[in-house]
């Protein structure tokens, strides 16, 4: 189990179509993973709506947990993601 | 005959065979009894859904714009999304219909989206619906069935995004619906195609009202079903008169605006969004002598980002094709404003901080604005105009701002283009000291609506001062006189762009005063245009 926190510095927060990058990224995880804000419920990562259902906002800090065989590999990538889109 | 009003959006006479557009128009199919077959099915949907949003998207992003084709592209990973495709699968197992299915989970995630606290998101649930309808669609059979075999009169509650690329707009005369907004896709669409439409229509959608006649009247903002043949001729009437105008208008398109004694004067429009140029176009306007950018910053939850700005404005120097392009740079306050702003409430908002006061001490805003219009001057003649002007040092301060924008994409290695800076004149300071700020910019444009209410001291919302207000106050004319004198003295252009410019009573005046822009509604040019050329001055 890998955890990597981020606090949403885009303008747009995780809006429609950034919530579709970050999941498009998420599936290519073999790992379960999900993203909770505020120690709120978790949901997965790999589901559109659920993620948009979260309205992030600039400023807010997003908790992302990895769970599998490719944890590290996963964190990695979603890490770098997200500072270079979010 | 029955007859109600609506909120018109834009002007003219229709005449024509109403057709209702109902997006629930088929039955939804039980289940064949087998869920595995309705499983099949449902995948199937899926499949073909998927095909057509990127169809849709692809002709989209090519026609409209990259925004709209956003909206699409979103779709298609809903429609992709688990949590979604779970919830009918599992109502297929419990007995469902695939179309039943995707209609009820379609229900169930647009009220999720519907009931959250978040604006921008709580209008997603429009997106899970129009997508949830296209797998319906595609399991009752095709499409809903909606065609048009002759020209008529579009009636519907509201059309959607993806509804209103679909429509067979070469049939459509008006548009009639029951809700939608000013700013609905419809009222965007109606001002694109010049049709009549109303929104917020006291109307009731019922099959009944298929295949009657139909009258629309956007003058008015009046509907008829079944009208009297007295409605009828008198609304003939209106609809030839209207008609005749026009060719006899028609006969200016393309002709230069030069009055009798050989006065040339630029007639250019003025414009709400990006979309509107092409209405700008039709008006056969020789320029856009006002951008406004508010369009862009309204109706969101967060600043739009240089790319937003660029990709919109890009779009209209294109499209403009070599003629100018003048863009305002953000015009609000207090009164008109996005809660993202954050901007505390005031006493006094016309007097507060707006325009170039809030971009002169926010450089948040300012600078992805400033570099979205550099970058767009790639594409054709473009200049930068600045709102709510009251000294030199605001002018010299922006000049400054200005070098350094050019010198950071420079550096950055970023396009851009050359763009002349012109002021707003609209307060009477700025009047009073034109000569001055004439040595320092490009040119002038005067919006006569504030420099109105700024000078008689008299707020334009308030209806009480009505017998008041005197659009013609001879201080008016006399400060509109200074601004054309001092800016020809420094020799640089002058324009007006308020409501004024397109005052045909005063069309000789300004001539006389020796403007050389009026900047008005893109409906109106051709008209100002006939009155120029009438003219003796």
């Amino acid at each position: 189990m890998k955890e990597v926190k981020y606090v949403i510095t885009d303008p747009l927060g995780i809006h429609a179509r950034p919530a579709g990058l970050l999941v498009k990224e998420a599936a290519k995880c073999a790992c379960k993973v999900t993203i909770s804000v505020g120690g709120g419920a978790a949901v997965d990562a790999k589901r559109i709506m659920g993620v948009m259902r979260l309205a992030v906002k600039q400023g807010m800090e997003i908790t992302m947990a990895f769970d599998g065989p490719d944890e590290d590999a996963a964190a990695d990538a979603l890490e770098a993601f997200l500072k270079a889109n979010l | 005959m029955l007859e109600g009003l609506g909120r018109p959006v834009f002007s003219g006479v229709a005449i024509g065979k109403a057709y209702v557009y109902d997006p629930h128009q088929c039955e939804l199919p039980v289940s064949c009894g087998d869920s595995k077959a309705e499983l099949e099915k449902f995948n199937l949907a899926l499949e073909t859904a998927r095909e057509q949003l990127t169809k849709l998207f692809e002709k989209t992003s090519a026609e409209i714009g990259e925004e709209q084709a956003m909206i699409l592209d979103v779709q298609i990973m809903m429609l992709d999304d688990l949590d979604f495709i779970e919830s009918a699968q599992d109502m297929i197992a419990g007995g469902a219909s695939a179309a039943q299915a995707a209609h009820d989970a379609g229900d169930a995630f647009s009220a999720a989206f519907a009931a959250m606290d978040d604006e921008y998101m709580k209008a997603r649930a429009v997106d899970v619906k129009d997508m949830a309808r296209r797998l319906v669609d595609i399991l009752c059979g095709g499409h809903t069935g909606f065609r048009m075999d002759e020209p008529g009169i579009l009636v519907a509650e509201d059309l959607t995004p993806s509804e209103t690329v679909q429509l067979p707009k070469d049939k459509i005369l008006a548009f009639v619906t029951r809700q939608g907004s000013a700013n609905s896709h419809t009222a965007i669409l109606a001002r694109i195609m010049n049709i009549p439409t109303l929104v917020q229509a006291d109307i009731s959608i019922s099959p009944e009202i298929n295949g009657k006649l139909m009258i629309v009247d956007g003058y008015d903002g009046r509907y008829y079903i079944d009208p009297d043949p007295a409605v009828v001729s008198s609304m003939v009437e209106k609809l030839r008169k209207a008609m005749a105008y026009k060719a006899e208008l028609d006969k200016y398109r393309g002709k230069p605006s030069v009055s009798k004694s050989g006065k040339k004067v630029l007639l250019c429009a003025n414009i709400g969004s990006a979309q509107d140029v092409r209405y700008a176009l039709e008006g056969d306007a020789e320029g856009v002598g006002l951008m406004r950018s508010e369009f862009l910053y309204l109706g969101r939850d967060n600043f739009p980002t240089e790319e937003e700005l660029y990709q919109a404005y890009k779009t209209v120097a294109e499209q403009l094709n070599g003629r100018p392009l003048v863009i305002r740079t953000l015009d609000i306050g207090a009164d008109k404003q996005a809660d993202y702003f954050g901007l505390e409430h005031e006493e006094n908002p016309a007097l507060g901080y707006r325009g170039i006061r809030i971009c002169l001490t926010r450089e948040d805003i300012f600078r992805p604005q400033m570099r979205a219009i550099y970058r767009a001057a790639v594409h054709g003649p473009v200049s930068a105009m600045f709102p709510m002007i009251i000294s030199v040092d605001e002018v010299r301060q922006i000049k400054e701002f200005c070098r350094k924008i050019q010198s950071e994409l420079y550096a950055e290695n970023i396009p851009f283009g050359e763009v002349e800076l012109g002021i707003m004149i609209e307060t009477p300071a700025a009047a009073i000291i034109s000569r001055e700020l004439a040595k320092e910019v490009s040119f002038f444009s005067v919006g006569t609506n504030d420099l109105t209410q700024y000078t008689l001291a008299i707020d334009r919302q308030n209806a009480k001062l009505e017998a008041f207000h005197d659009a013609h106050h001879p201080a008016i004319l006399s400060l509109l006189r200074t601004i054309a004198e001092n800016a020809h003295a420094e020799g640089i252009w002058a324009g007006i762009c308020g409501e004024l410019g397109a005052d045909l009573s005063l069309t000789d005046t300004f001539l006389e005063m020796g403007y050389d822009e009026l900047s008005v509604s893109p409906g109106k040019i051709l008209a100002l245009r006939k009155k120029v050329c009438e003219s003796e001055a």
